[in-house]
């Protein structure tokens, strides 16, 4: 499973992490904060230049009257496929020499994904947005998005209040 | 140069570069992208006490993406302030129809701007929109475990069977919210 790239790094780390005392879950080089707000801001422009923040793209798809957002999907996620299997089994660890780690979904009788992905499908023909595009449509000066924001952490919240008593 | 950064980016650009986030965020640091868990996170950040499923250690757990979201927000101001596309979004002409006989009008922005707006708090038909729509957002993604990064993305980067039936979900419940719900919400609260 591990490729032999893999084991060598393995070996020229452990001294380093020795020096942690018990070998640190993150990795010696566990980058900080600024990165993600870095790759987040890289994801903002993206997602608004892309307009899958649109609520007239969003339209458009489930009208299926354009191509663009099939589009988007039709290569997203081959994109996404090819190269989280490569890092996974070929490459195999993070920037600072850990193992990747996807922890398995367990589908369960799989009612959560079913029933909880179309109350989600709901909101996002309504809203036009999913949880992402909320937040860059509000930066992009749609304020009332806030309200549509706050509106969605009422609903994870009220998730948390009832989950004990629905089917998953 | 200007151009690059004014025109929207064709779905051929935009859709390798959205798939390339997950191995991104896995590589600098086993990270799952999905953006749903900080509506999770600010919930336990700010949220009363007692709720299990509320009880962790946001910080640590979500440090790391509500800086990832910070940067979302901070890249709409970017993309969709600074550098804004000054032309309406390009959708095709049957989709205009559709959503002119639904009573919309106006295509200037990224968003209806009769639907989003403040002043559309002031009527039912735009809390049931806007509000009513962010609450199933947030409930579904919360019982489905992911959204459309989460789920559509990262799960179906890495093959679960749990994140196609999600992404089935999605699909069905926004086919069903746009041609029963957004008509009834549009047409009976007008």
């Amino acid at each position: 499973m591990t490729p032999a790239a893999g084991v060598e790094r393995d070996v020229e780390r452990r001294p380093r992490s020795s020096t942690f005392g018990v070998a640190p879950s993150r990795g010696p080089y566990a980058p900080g904060l600024w990165i993600y707000l870095l790759v987040g801001i890289l994801f903002g422009i993206t997602i608004t230049k892309a307009e899958v923040i649109s609520w007239f793209r969003i339209q458009e798809m489930f009208r299926f009257q354009g191509f663009h957002m099939f589009g988007i999907f039709a290569t997203a996620l081959p994109t996404a496929i090819v190269s989280v299997q490569l890092l996974k089994r070929r490459w195999g660890r993070t920037l600072g020499g850990d193992a990747i780690v996807v922890p398995p979904k367990t589908l369960g009788r799989g009612v959560r994904y079913a029933v909880g992905g179309t109350i989600f499908g709901l909101g996002w023909a309504l809203t036009g947005a999913c949880p992402g595009p909320l937040f860059a449509l509000l930066g992009s000066g749609v304020g009332v998005m806030s309200v549509a924001i706050a509106s969605a952490m009422l609903g994870t919240w009220t998730y948390a209040r009832v989950r004990d008593r629905l089917p998953h | 140069m200007s151009a690059l950064l004014l025109h929207p980016w064709p779905w051929y650009v935009a859709g390798p570069v959205i798939g390339l986030f997950a191995p991104l965020l896995l590589w600098l640091g086993n990270r799952l992208f999905g953006v749903s868990s900080n509506l999770r996170h600010l919930c336990a950040a700010i949220g009363p006490r007692g709720l299990p499923y509320l009880s962790y250690d946001w910080r640590r757990e979500g440090g790391w993406n509500l800086a990832f979201v910070a940067g979302i927000l901070v890249g709409g101001v970017l993309a969709g302030l600074v550098f804004r596309n000054p032309e309406p979004i390009a959708i095709s002409d049957a989709t205009r129809s559709a959503l002119a006989a639904l009573g919309i009008h106006d295509f200037t922005g990224l968003v209806p701007r009769e639907l989003f707006a403040w002043s559309s708090l002031t009527t039912l038909r735009g809390w049931l929109l806007i509000g009513g729509g962010g609450f199933l957002v947030g409930f579904g993604t919360a019982y489905a475990g992911g959204c459309t990064s989460g789920h559509g993305i990262t799960g179906v980067a890495n093959l679960e069977t749990p994140s196609f039936v999600a992404l089935a979900g999605f699909f069905a419940g926004g086919l069903l919210g746009t041609f029963v719900l957004l008509p009834l919400v549009l047409g009976a609260f007008r």
